[in-house]
C-alpha cells in the first residue's frame, strides 16, 4: 500500500468540521493470473455529518470494493492508493490497532447478506455486546443491557428473549437489524451498508429500511448507502454518486441526478428499469452490451462502447468528473458542496432536455412492436391452454435417521387454481416461500402433486409416465432464474439449445441450422454456438436458456424468475426480447416474479400469492389501480419507486414481522398475523371471522377477485 | 470426428474457431495444472519412476530372484549399485520388481474403487432419500474398519497374499467407500442444479442426465479422489506386505523389502532406505499432482496465486 | 440435548450389527481356523479334526455360527458377545481371547490415545498457521512436511526412529530411549517418578511416529477450514466491530473453524488404528499388533473376529463422541 503520511492535526485543520468522511483518489487494484484488475479507480467524494449518500452501480462497478477499502477489510493482496479521512483522520494504511479504533467507534459497516454476517456460534446478545466492549469500559452486564437497548431501538420483538438466541433461530430480517443494532452500538459518525436490503423480501426490505433510518436519527451518523436499487436510492438517500466500472461518472442531490441526468450512461440505467408508475405500453430502453471487462478497459470513457452518442473524443480520452452547469462552463467539481452535480462526460451539456429513449432508441426500431396493444380487447376470451385447480402440495419433513419418518409436512402449494389462455402472460407473484416456483412445477408436471388437476388443452398432466409426459414437454418449456446455474457448464451452447431437440430425437442436420436460427432470434451471434456458457454475460446465458426453451418450438413457456438475477441494464433488453417473443411466435408466458414493477410491465394478469395461497388476481390494471387484498396492498406500496419526489410523498401501508412458517401456517387468513387492516381497523368480532374462517377467492366484479373477509379497494399509484 | 471431407473443407473456418473454444475449458485446466509447479516437477518424477519399475528389468542384468553368482549382504558399488541381500539378491533388480508390483496394485485398486465407488455413490446420490440413506450406512461400514488390518486378515486368512491382483481386490473392497462418498455428495449438489431440471423439463430421462450431465461435471473430484487413493492403496499394500500378509516371496513389493530389511536399518542400510525412499517418492508425487488436479479441475478451489 | 444424544445412540446400533456381520462373513469365508491341523505330520485321524471342528463350532452353518457367536445360545458357554465371551481360539482351549484382548487394549489405547492427542495440537497450530500466512515460505514449507508425512510409510518411518533413537543413545552413552518393547512389565513396582521415565522412554518415539502419520491430514483440512472462515461476513463483521485482528482470529475464526474438525478426526481414527498395528510391530510392543499378527498365523477367526469389530466399536464410539462434540460446539445442530 503506498500511503502518505498524514499529520493528523494538520488534516483536521484543513477540512471543514463538518466533513465526517473526505475519499480522495481512492483506487483499488487487485492481482490476477491475467494481470492486474482496477476494482476502483480514483473515486473521491465528500460526506457530511448526518448526510445520506446513495452510491448506485451495477455489479462489479467497484461500488463495495470502495467501502471495504476505506474500512480496511480488503484482502491484503489488494493494493490501495489514495486516501479516506474519517474525521480527518487517515484511515488508509493504518496498522491493526490503529484501525481498529477507528472501526466500529467513528465508522460502522452493514453487509449485504444477513444470514451469513453473523457468527453462527454465539448468541445475538453475546454479538452485540463485543461490539460494545471493543470501544467502550464497561462491564459485561452493562454492555448487555446495552444490546438490549439497541435491540429495542431497530425494532426487534420480545428483545430479552432474542439476547439468548442463536443467529439461526432469527429471520433474514430480523439478523439485518440485528446487524444493524450492532453497527450503532458505539454511535459511530459514518454507517456504511452495503447492499443491507438485496437478500430481502420487499416487505421485509421496507421493514430494514426503517430501521435503518431510526439508527441514524438515534446516533446522528452519516450514512453510506451502496445499491443497485435505484428505488432505494431514491426514497433514502440526499445525494446520489452512479459507479460504472470502478469510477464514479456522475454525483448530485438525488433530484438532480433522478430527473436531470447528465451521463448518458444514467440516463440509461433510469431507462432500462420497468416502473411501477410507468405505463404498461412504454417499451424499455435496454443499455446495448454489457459492461466492460476490468482486465481491458477501454483507453477512453468506460461507457463509450456501449453509448449511442460516442464519440472519436470519447474513445481516446478519458472524461472526468465535472460541473455540470451548463452557464458557467465545466469546471473540475470542488468537491463536496452539497448542491454540487456532477458528471464525468464529455458531452454532457448535450444531454440537457433529452430523454432515455431518445437517447438509447436507435430509428431503425421495429415499427410492428410500437404499435401499442397487440389486439383489441376481444369478445371472445382465447382458449384456456394451461389450466391448474385446486393443486396441493405438501413436502414431508422427515427425521434425519436411517427411517426418516415423517415429522411434519411444509405446505408449499395449498389450493391454486389458475388459467393460462393463448397467448396471454399470466404473472405469478410472491415473496420467498409463498409457494409460485412450486406451484409453476407442478404445472409442468415436474414434481408430483398432493392433490389437484393439472390440465394442458383439457388433458389431465397429473399421473402421466414420463414416457407419456415427453411428447407434451414440447409444448411445455421452462426458463430459470440463474443464468449461470441453468447450463451445464461442460457442453458448449450449441450442444445445450439442440439437447431438448436431441432428447426428442430430432435430426442431427436440422438441428445444427434450427440452433443457428435460435442464436439468431434471441439476439446472438449465430457463430458463437461453438462457445461454452462461461465465456457468455449474465444477459447473453439467459437468452441461451431462452433459445433452448424455444428450441422444440413450444407454446407455453413457464418463466421462473427470468429477470432476477441480472443487471437493470441487461434486464431490460432480456425482457423486451421476451416481449418480442411474444408477438412473434405467439407464445403464452406464466412469469413467475417477486418484481412487481416487471410484471407490472410484462403481465396481461396478474395473481399474487401468499403462504401458498392465493389472494389476489386481477387484469394488470385492475390489480395496480385498485388492489384489494392488504397483502397486495402491502407489497406495492413496499416497492421503491425510483423517483425521489413520489418515492418519499406516497402514502404507504406497512406490514409488520416475517412471513410464517409453510410448516405450520396460522388458522383462518394465512395473511392475518401480519395484516395490517387486522391489526389497527378491525373490531374484534371481525377478526374472530379471520382467524376461524379461510378467506374464499371471490370475485368482485370485472374478474377481479380477492380472498380477504374485509377487502377494500384502495388507490396506491 | 463425424464431419466428412467435404464439410470439412468448406467449414474449415468455423472449425478453426470451434477448436479456439474446445480448447478453453480443456486449456485453462491444462494451463492451471502446468501452473501447479509441484504437480509438474511430481508428474515428470512419476513418469521416471513408472518407466524404471516397467521398463529398467529389460536393461538391467539381473532379475529380482536369487541368484548363486551373487554374494550376500554385498555393499553398493560395482556390478550391484544398490548392493546385495542376505539370499544373494539384486537390490537394484529388486527394487523394480518392488515398484513395479507396487504400482500395479496401487493402480487396480484405484481403478476398481473409482468404477465401483462412482456407480455406488451415484445411484445413491440420484435417487436421495431412503435408498441413499440405506446405501451410505452400508459405507460407513466399510469405512469404520481400518483398511489396513482388515485387509491384511483377510489376505492372511485366505493366504491369497501370492498374487498381486488378490491383494489388489482385496484393498479394494475396504476402499471403495470413501470414493462412493465423494461422489455420492457431488451428485446430491449436482441433482440440485438448474441445468438438470432443465433437463427433465425437456423430458430426458434418468439415464441421460446421469451420463450427459451428472457424470461429465462429477468427473473432477472423481479424477482427484482416485488419484489420491492410488497413494492410500500403495501406503495399505505396503503395510500389508510388512506384516508378511501381503505380496509372498518368492515374489517381492516394496513394502515386503522393508519388512524383511527391518532389522538390518543400521548394519546393512542399502536394504533398508532405498525401498522406503522409493516408496515416499511414489505416494508424494501422487499427492502433489492430485493436488495439482485438484487445482485444475474444481473451479471452487481457484484462487489468485500470489 | 439429551435427546439428540440417545438417537445418536441407537443410531450407531445398526451400524454396529451390520459391521458385525460384515467381518463375521468376511473372516468366515475367507479363512479355514483348521489349516494347521490339517497340515500337522503325520495327517491328523477324522475324529481328531472333528473334535477340533465341534470345539470350534465349525459344525453348523454360517448364520447359527453367527447368531451363536454374537448371543452364545446353544454353546459351550466359551462363546457369545452378548455374554462377553469372544468364542474358542485355535492356539489351544486354554486361550481366552477376551482377557488376551483386554489386557493389550490399553496398551495400544495408550499410544493412539496419546498420538491423537500430540497430533491434534500439532494439525491445529500448523493449520492455523499455514492458513494466516498462506502463500507464504513457512505455508510452503508446512504444506511440503505435511505432504511428506502423509507419503511416508509408518513401518519405514518407524524402522529410521527406532535406529535414530539407538544412535542418540549410542551418542549421550544413557538409555534415553527405549527402542523395543512397550515397558509395562518394567514399570511394577518402581517409584512413580521412575515409572514416568520409564513410560516417557518407551512411549516417546512411538507416540512420535504415530503422530506425525496423523497429522498431517488433519493440518491440511485446519488449514482450508480457516480459510474458509477467514473469508466470511462474520469475520468481516468482526473486524467492522473494531476487534483486534488477534481476537478475531481467536474468538470468530478459530472457535468456528474447529467445529468440522471433529468428524475428520473421528473418521481417521481407524487409520491411526491401522498406523499403531504398524508402530507396535516395529517397536515390538505387545499390543493389539501383536495380538492380531498371532492371531492371523494361527488362522484364528474368532479372535480375528473380536479384534475387528473391538475396532469398530472404538471408530463408532469416537465418531460418537465427535457427534456430541459437534452439536456441544456448534448450536445449529443443538437445537435440531
Amino acid at each position: 500500500m503506498t500511503t502518505e503520511y498524514m499529520n493528523e492535526e494538520h488534516a483536521t485543520a484543513e477540512t471543514g468540521d463538518d466533513v465526517v468522511l473526505e475519499v480522495s483518489d481512492l483506487s483499488v487494484t487487485f492481482p490476477s493470473d491475467d494481470g492486474p484488475l482496477p476494482a476502483v479507480r480514483e473515486v473521491s467524494y465528500v460526506l457530511r455529518r448526518g448526510e445520506a449518500l446513495g452510491i448506485v452501480g451495477e455489479s462489479g462497478s467497484g461500488k463495495s470494493v470502495t467501502s471495504m477499502a476505506i474500512m480496511g477489510l480488503l484482502p491484503r493482496n489488494a493494493r490501495v492508493e489514495g486516501s479516506a479521512r474519517v474525521l480527518g483522520q487517515e484511515v488508509i494504511g493504518l496498522d491493526d490497532k490503529a484501525i481498529s479504533q477507528v472501526r466500529g467507534k467513528k465508522i460502522a459497516m452493514i453487509f449485504q447478506d444477513p444470514l451469513t454476517s453473523l457468527n453462527p456460534v454465539y448468541t445475538i446478545g453475546y454479538q452485540i455486546a463485543e461490539a460494545v466492549l471493543a470501544h467502550r469500559k464497561v462491564s459485561k452486564q452493562d454492555a448487555m443491557k446495552r444490546a438490549l437497548e439497541l435491540l429495542e431501538i431497530v425494532g426487534i420483538p420480545s428483545p430479552e428473549q432474542r439476547l439468548r438466541q442463536y443467529p439461526h433461530e432469527l429471520s433474514g430480517g430480523m439478523r439485518q437489524r440485528v446487524v444493524i443494532a450492532i453497527a450503532m452500538a458505539n454511535e459511530p459518525d459514518v454507517i456504511i451498508a452495503d447492499e443491507p436490503t438485496t437478500a430481502l423480501d420487499v416487505t421485509v426490505q421496507a421493514q430494514v429500511l426503517d430501521a435503518l433510518q431510526r439508527a441514524r436519527r438515534e446516533t446522528g451518523a452519516a450514512l453510506v448507502l451502496i445499491t443497485h436499487d435505484l428505488g432505494v436510492v431514491a426514497g433514502q438517500v440526499d445525494r446520489v454518486g452512479v459507479m460504472y466500472a470502478g469510477r464514479i461518472v456522475e454525483m448530485g442531490p438525488v433530484e438532480e441526478v433522478f430527473y436531470r441526468p447528465r451521463m448518458p450512461y444514467a440516463l440509461g440505467l433510469l431507462g432500462s428499469l420497468p416502473r411501477l408508475d410507468g405505463d404498461r405500453s412504454d417499451r424499455l430502453t435496454p443499455i446495448l452490451g454489457s459492461p466492460p471487462s476490468l482486465r481491458d478497459l477501454p483507453p477512453g470513457c468506460g461507457f463509450a462502447p456501449r453509448c449511442p452518442m460516442a464519440r472519436e473524443r470519447c474513445h481516446q480520452e478519458e472524461p472526468r468528473l465535472l460541473l455540470t452547469n451548463g452557464d458557467t462552463g465545466r469546471e473540475p467539481s470542488e468537491a463536496g458542496a452539497p448542491t454540487v452535480h456532477t458528471a464525468a462526460c464529455h458531452f454532457s451539456d448535450e444531454l440537457v432536455g433529452v430523454g432515455a429513449a431518445d437517447l438509447f432508441r436507435p430509428g431503425e426500431e421495429r415499427p410492428e412492436t410500437t404499435e401499442g396493444e397487440p389486439e383489441p380487447k376481444n369478445p371472445v376470451e382465447p382458449d384456456v391452454l394451461l389450466s391448474a385447480t385446486d393443486l396441493v402440495k405438501h413436502f414431508p419433513i422427515r427425521s434425519k435417521g436411517i427411517l426418516r419418518r415423517k415429522v411434519g409436512e411444509v405446505q408449499a402449494v395449498s389450493g391454486i387454481s389458475l388459467d393460462l389462455r393463448e397467448k396471454e402472460t399470466l404473472a405469478l407473484v410472491g415473496e420467498s416461500g409463498c409457494g409460485k416456483s412450486t406451484t409453476a412445477r407442478l404445472l409442468l408436471n415436474l414434481i408430483r402433486l398432493t392433490s389437484g388437476e393439472v390440465t394442458y388443452m383439457g388433458r389431465p398432466l397429473q399421473g402421466l409416465s414420463d414416457r407419456r409426459m415427453r411428447p407434451l414437454r414440447k409444448d411445455l418449456q421452462l426458463v430459470f432464474q440463474d443464468p449461470f446455474a441453468s447450463l451445464d457448464p461442460r457442453m458448449t451452447v450449441s450442444d445445450i439449445i439442440a439437447e431438448p431437440m436431441r432428447i426428442h430425437g430430432d435430426g442431427h442436420r436440422d438441428a445444427r441450422r434450427r440452433v443457428k436460427e435460435l442464436l439468431e432470434l434471441v439476439g446472438l451471434d449465430p457463430e458463437h454456438g461453438s462457445r461454452y456458457p462461461h465465456e457468455f454475460s449474465g444477459g447473453q446465458r439467459q437468452r441461451i436458456g431462452v433459445a433452448r426453451a424455444l428450441s422444440l418450438n413450444p407454446r407455453v413457456l413457464v418463466l421462473d424468475e427470468p429477470v432476477s438475477a441480472l443487471d437493470v441494464s441487461i434486464q431490460a433488453g432480456v425482457i423486451n426480447l421476451l416481449e418480442d417473443l411474444q408477438d412473434e411466435l405467439g407464445l403464452s408466458y406464466l412469469f413467475v416474479s417477486h418484481d412487481l414493477s416487471v410484471v407490472k410491465h410484462i403481465a396481461d394478469r396478474v395473481a399474487v400469492m401468499y403462504l401458498g395461497k392465493m389472494v389476489e388476481t386481477a387484469t394488470t390494471e385492475q390489480l395496480f389501480s385498485a388492489p384489494a387484498h392488504p397483502y397486495t396492498q402491502a407489497l406495492i406500496s413496499a416497492i421503491p419507486l425510483p423517483d425521489p419526489i413520489k418515492e418519499r410523498t406516497r402514502e404507504r401501508i406497512m406490514v409488520t414481522g416475517d412471513i410464517p412458517s409453510p410448516a405450520n401456517p396460522p388458522s383462518g387468513c394465512r395473511f392475518r398475523t401480519r395484516c395490517p387492516k387486522f391489526a389497527n381497523e378491525l373490531s374484534d368480532v371481525e377478526r374472530t371471522k379471520c382467524v376461524e374462517e379461510p378467506p374464499e377467492l371471490l370475485d368482485r366484479g370485472a374478474g377481479h377477485r380477492d380472498a380477504c373477509h374485509y377487502s377494500e379497494v384502495v388507490e396506491l399509484i | 470426428m463425424s464431419e466428412n471431407g467435404m464439410i470439412g473443407k468448406a467449414r474449415r473456418g468455423t472449425a478453426k474457431k470451434r477448436d479456439s473454444a474446445d480448447r478453453t475449458q480443456l486449456q485453462t485446466i491444462l494451463i492451471r495444472f502446468t501452473r501447479h509447479r509441484p504437480a509438474m516437477v511430481s508428474l515428470v518424477l512419476l513418469g521416471l519412476i513408472v518407466l524404471f519399475a516397467f521398463v529398467g528389468p529389460f536393461f538391467w542384468v539381473w532379475d529380482h530372484t536369487v541368484y548363486k553368482e551373487i554374494p550376500s549382504n554385498l555393499p553398493p558399488g560395482g556390478d550391484h549399485p544398490l548392493g546385495s541381500s542376505a539370499a544373494g539378491n539384486d537390490v537394484l533388480a529388486q527394487l523394480m520388481r518392488g515398484a513395479q508390483q507396487t504400482l500395479k496394485v496401487a493402480f487396480t485398486v484405484s481403478l476398481v474403487s473409482t468404477v465401483v465407488g462412482s456407480l455406488w455413490g451415484a445411484t445413491a446420490g440420484y435417487y436421495g432419500g431412503r435408498v441413499d440413506a440405506l446405501m451410505m450406512r452400508v459405507v460407513d461400514i466399510f469405512l469404520i474398519v481400518p483398511l489396513l488390518v482388515a485387509a491384511a486378515a483377510i489376505a492372511g486368512s485366505a493366504g491369497a497374499g501370492a498374487s498381486w491382483s488378490a491383494i489388489a481386490l482385496i484393498i479394494a473392497i475396504f476402499s471403495w467407500a470413501t470414493i462412493a462418498r465423494v461422489v455420492r455428495g457431488v451428485v446430491l449438489s449436482l441433482r440440485e442444479q438448474e441445468f438438470v431440471e432443465a433437463a427433465r423439463a425437456s423430458g430426458a430421462s434418468a439415464p441421460w442426465i446421469i451420463v450427459r450431465h451428472l457424470l461429465p461435471n462429477a468427473a473432477g473430484p472423481i479424477i482427484v479422489a482416485a488419484t489420491l487413493l492410488v497413494a492410500v492403496a500403495i501406503l495399505a499394500e505396503a503395510g500389508m506386505s510388512f506384516l508378511g500378509l501381503g505380496i509372498q516371496l518368492p515374489d517381492i513389493s516394496l513394502g515386503q523389502m522393508i519388512g524383511s530389511a527391518r532389522t538390518a536399518v543400521t548394519t546393512r542400510p542399502w536394504l533398508f532406505y532405498p525401498p522406503g525412499v522409493l516408496l515416499v517418492l511414489i505416494c508424494l508425487t501422487i499427492n502433489f499432482i492430485g493436488d495439482g488436479l485438484r487445482d485444475a479441475l474444481d473451479p471452487r478451489q481457484t484462487r489468485v496465486r500470489r | 440435548m439429551l435427546v439428540y444424544t440417545m438417537r445418536r445412540v441407537l443410531g450407531a446400533i445398526p451400524v454396529l450389527v451390520l459391521a458385525s456381520i460384515l467381518t463375521f462373513v468376511m473372516i468366515d469365508v475367507s479363512g479355514d481356523p483348521l489349516a494347521d491341523i490339517r497340515m500337522q505330520q503325520p495327517p491328523p485321524t477324522e475324529e481328531v479334526i472333528q473334535q477340533a471342528e465341534a470345539r470350534l463350532y465349525l459344525d453348523r452353518s454360517m448364520p447359527e455360527r453367527y447368531w451363536l457367536w454374537m448371543t452364545g445360545i446353544g454353546g459351550n458357554g466359551d462363546i457369545g458377545l452378548l455374554q462377553g465371551e469372544f468364542g474358542p481360539s485355535t492356539q489351544g482351549p486354554q486361550y481366552e481371547i477376551g482377557p488376551a484382548i483386554a489386557e493389550r487394549l490399553w496398551t495400544t489405547l495408550r499410544l493412539v490415545g496419546a498420538a491423537m492427542v500430540f497430533a491434534l495440537g500439532l494439525a491445529i497450530i500448523t493449520g492455523v498457521i499455514s492458513a494466516l500466512r498462506q502463500y507464504s515460505k513457512l505455508d510452503y514449507t508446512l504444506t511440503f512436511v505435511g505432504f511428506l508425512a502423509l507419503a511416508m510409510p509408518t513401518f519405514w518411518l518407524a524402522g529410521i526412529m527406532q535406529a535414530a533413537g539407538v544412535k542418540f543413545n549410542q551418542l549421550v552413552g544413557e538409555q534415553v530411549f527405549a527402542t523395543i518393547g512397550d515397558g509395562r512389565f518394567r514399570a511394577q513396582g518402581e517409584p512413580l517418578g521412575d515409572q514416568l521415565v520409564n513410560a516417557f522412554a518407551h512411549m516417546a518415539l512411538p507416540t512420535l511416529v504415530l503422530m506425525l502419520i496423523s497429522f498431517a491430514s488433519w493440518s491440511r483440512y485446519q488449514r482450508t477450514s480457516m480459510l474458509e472462515v477467514m473469508n466470511s461476513d462474520y469475520v468481516r463483521l468482526a473486524r467492522a466491530k473494531g476487534l483486534r485482528n488477534h481476537v478475531v482470529i481467536r474468538r470468530h475464526a478459530l472457535r468456528t473453524a474447529l467445529i468440522p474438525l471433529t468428524t475428520v478426526v473421528a473418521i481417521s481414527v481407524a487409520g491411526v488404528i491401522d498406523g499403531a498395528i504398524l508402530t507396535e510391530t516395529v517397536f515390538q510392543w505387545r499390543g493389539l499388533g501383536d495380538f492380531f499378527i498371532t492371531a492371523v498365523d494361527n488362522n484364528d477367526s474368532y479372535a480375528l473376529m473380536g479384534w475387528l469389530l473391538l475396532s469398530g466399536i472404538i471408530v463408532i464410539v469416537a465418531n460418537l463422541v465427535a457427534d456430541l462434540l459437534y452439536a456441544v460446539l456448534d448450536p445449529r445442530i443443538r437445537y435440531e
